[in-house]
């Protein structure tokens, strides 16, 4: 048994180093080379970080493509999903108040336009991205309060989505910072 | 075919083309036979050196059980203090503040019995020290300890009759150094270049570009979420685990983090049959297997990608499923492929908030954990599915009036004792804590507690009933995965699935190691006319009936009170 007890102390000792000083160290350093550099890519607007290229970004001004709602209100310092049951009768009126309110600042919208992506929280809070029909939706609402021409803001938006990955798996997404970032710097 | 489900089905095609050549390949490792990294034998020699072991010392299966709960005894105490004292140790850039007993308790327990069930968040519960000496090693080492115990197994049944089943500390140190760590730093490389931040800096402050001031969590998660895949942990550096965009930056890290949780659990069946040389017996389990799994799978896929109900009402579209707790880089689809994969194997880790999923997809998780055993977690997933083999024997030799035996070897009342306590085991602690819970709430609802138990349910009704089941069969499966709306950071619920987790860990290792190793030291009786074959697929069948009989009895009450109730609630 003692024998056993030395064996374990001495072998998780050895251990440590190799798993929890070399290795993390080893990835630290082969971080270096990746574009954000193992800190987390940034994204800038005219030279200057407006935040990160994966981390959502709450949005409410009516000039901006808006993103998902967020449990933690896009506080990027914790992270969370509402955890509502699908029956759960005050998640419901939340929901149904969502859609309402999107469709005061979209007046022309129908609610089968609204995809479900813009009136139900997101798992982490922080979910950079939107559907594509997310994004259109907004378009009208978008130009009309930047006075763009409708076409230039849908440009803007084709130009910010991402296809599947190869094409072929998985789903289109729309980056709603970057896309905000590229309609700020198209004005000027 | 939507770029969704193609998606799904590129990936579990990966999965299988990666795992099966890496079970040869471990079947040989493990044999000692030649294998292309054996040029890491002078980094093994050397560590057995330092640490005083005799890698040529055989030891019999009692020994190796002893020798692995010591080693586990020796991490939870060294833990259990790391995790209290923490804000005093170094790397803490985030000035976090240590643990309190109780959750110390409980999450050191689920990290070292392969669960992490986290009721702490990563970015203010851990320090970057307690996320890597305390947790991340732990990935590691329990993932090894689950693949030792199977390595163990397979021993016994290799040679005709035997008692010296190998070493320890050898089969432990090589499921590392020739499985757990090249594979981390591929995946944490992968990870990495997506995305997943390296570096070990605290908290950044930046101005949005509406203008509000905005702190971000990072630090060195790469490699920690590496393994945590790999080795079937699923302990998340965020507290929102693989959906944070951090941790799972796009559709390839998803495709990427779902493969690697899987390959070792399917490299694991192969492992064994390669090993006792019978590969018809590893094409049976992982026929039977995979069939549970789409069994799940399937009916996940359509309850999600079929929208919610209540939802569909409200009049918006819902045009690629339901969507709420989902992330839209992955989309529903590959979010209820990995809701099962991360069920069925003991990972637990998660890309949406299971708790937001349909009540039938709540449902199909939970049994996945019931039943444990279709791949199952690295190692334990093959020990779990070896219960029920032993229990399908006994009963196929009961039907054709023969004495049982497996491989060889009588099976009798001893073996077939430990299998039924070890198969009623997991029922068992999940009823009765989910029991507890349950009684808790209706009589001691003011009861102070950290939270009291009148405010622990984030929903009403059968789906919080549902909440504290699932709690109590993902600690009982070591799964890790919870709905995560259950207030479980307090005294109730850290000492509860405290428990519920080592029973749930140890003594599912110990039982068919101990089956194993008694088998292994019987005579050998050679196959005859009349002998039942266990590597048929009729055989196969026997086992999966035993599977579907069992938790059906056992959960069958338990889910008509939750998730079903749930769903007829829904669409009526």
């Amino acid at each position: 048994m003692k024998k056993y007890i030395i064996q374990s102390l001495r072998l998780t000792g050895v251990l440590m180093v190799l798993l929890c000083v070399i290795y993390p160290l080893a990835i630290a350093y082969a971080g270096k080379f990746t574009p954000g550099e193992g800190s987390g890519e940034k994204v800038t607007k005219n030279g200057k970080v407006v935040g990160y290229a994966l981390i959502g970004q709450s949005f409410t001004k009516p000039e901006y493509f808006w993103g998902r709602p967020s449990a933690v209100g896009y506080n990027a310092a914790g992270s969370g999903g509402s955890n509502k049951g699908p029956s759960n009768a005050d998640y419901l009126k939340d929901v149904s108040g969502r859609i309402d309110t999107l469709l005061k600042y979209h007046p022309y919208l129908k609610k089968s336009d609204i995809p479900a992506d813009m009136v139900t929280a997101s798992s982490s809070g922080l979910d950079p991205d939107i559907s594509e029909a997310g994004a259109i939706m907004q378009i009208k609402r978008v130009a009309a309060y930047r006075k763009l021409d409708e076409r230039v803001v849908a440009e803007a938006v084709v130009k910010n989505t991402e296809g599947p990955l190869f094409g072929l798996f998985g789903p289109s997404k729309v980056n709603v910072l970057k896309l905000n970032v590229a309609l700020d710097e198209l004005k000027k | 075919m939507n770029t969704e489900l193609l998606g799904i089905i590129a990936t579990y095609g990966l999965t299988l083309l990666i795992g099966i050549p890496l079970g040869i390949y471990l079947a040989k490792m493990f044999a000692g036979e030649k294998v292309w990294t054996d040029f890491l034998k002078p980094l093994e020699k050397g560590i057995y050196k330092l640490s005083g072991i005799n890698p040529e010392e055989s030891m019999n299966w009692k020994q190796h059980m002893k020798a692995l709960l010591t080693i586990n005894m020796v991490w939870l105490v060294y833990g259990f203090f790391a995790l209290i004292y923490q804000d005093k140790l170094p790397l803490n850039p985030d000035g976090n503040l240590g643990q309190s007993p109780d959750l110390a308790f409980n999450s050191i327990i689920s990290f070292v019995v392969n669960c992490n069930l986290q009721h702490y968040s990563g970015e203010s519960g851990a320090t970057y020290f307690t996320q890597h000496f305390v947790f991340m090693f732990l990935q590691f080492v329990s993932a090894a300890t689950g693949i030792a115990a199977a390595v163990v197994l397979f021993k016994a049944f290799r040679d005709k009759t035997t008692t010296s089943l190998g070493n320890f500390w050898v089969f432990f140190t090589r499921s590392i150094t020739r499985l757990l760590l090249p594979l981390s730093v591929v995946v944490a490389i992968i990870l990495a270049f997506n995305g997943t931040t390296t570096s070990y800096e605290g908290k950044d402050k930046y101005i949005s570009l509406q203008g509000d001031t905005v702190n971000v969590s990072r630090g060195p998660a790469a490699g920690f979420v590496a393994i945590k895949h790999l080795g079937t942990n699923g302990g998340g550096w965020f507290g929102v685990n693989s959906s944070h965009p951090i941790e799972n930056p796009n559709y390839l890290t998803n495709m990427t983090e779902a493969i690697s949780q899987v390959i070792i659990p399917v490299a694991m069946i192969f492992a064994f049959g390669y090993f006792i040389r019978r590969k018809k017996m590893a094409w049976v389990i992982f026929g039977i297997m995979t069939l549970g799994m789409m069994l799940l799978l399937v009916p996940t896929v359509i309850s999600e990608t079929g929208g919610s109900p209540a939802i569909a009402k409200m009049g918006v579209s819902q045009l690629t499923g339901a969507m709420e707790g989902k992330e839209v880089r992955f989309g529903p689809t590959a979010t209820a492929y990995w809701s099962t994969v991360t069920t069925i194997i003991s990972t637990g880790s998660v890309n949406s908030m299971h708790d937001s999923a349909m009540p039938l997809t709540g449902m199909y998780q939970m049994i996945a954990m019931m039943m444990n055993c279709f791949y199952g977690g690295c190692g334990v997933g093959i020990l779990n599915y070896f219960i029920f083999i032993i229990i399908a024997v006994f009963i196929s030799g009961l039907m054709v009036g023969r004495t049982p035996e497996f491989l060889g070897h009588k099976v009798e009342a001893r073996e077939v004792k430990i299998a039924s306590i070890i198969a009623l085991l997991h029922p068992f602690i999940i009823l009765v804590g989910t029991a507890l819970a349950a009684y808790t709430i209706t009589y001691f609802p003011d009861a102070s507690w950290a939270v009291k138990p009148a405010s622990w349910l984030n929903n009403p009704g059968f789906h919080g009933f549902s909440e504290m089941l699932y709690e109590n069969t993902s600690a009982a499966a070591n799964n890790g995965s919870g709905f995560e709306g259950l207030g479980d950071n307090n005294t109730f619920w850290n000492v509860l699935t405290g428990f519920v987790l080592i029973l749930g860990r140890f003594l599912p290792i110990i039982g068919p190691v101990a089956i194993a190793g008694l088998l292994a030291s019987k005579k050998y009786i050679p196959e005859s006319a009349g002998t039942l074959k266990t590597d048929t697929l009729t055989f196969g069948m026997m086992t999966f009936v035993v599977i579907v009989i069992i938790a059906a009895l056992a959960f069958f009450p338990a889910l008509t009170l939750g998730p079903v109730a749930e769903y007829f609630t829904l669409i009526k």
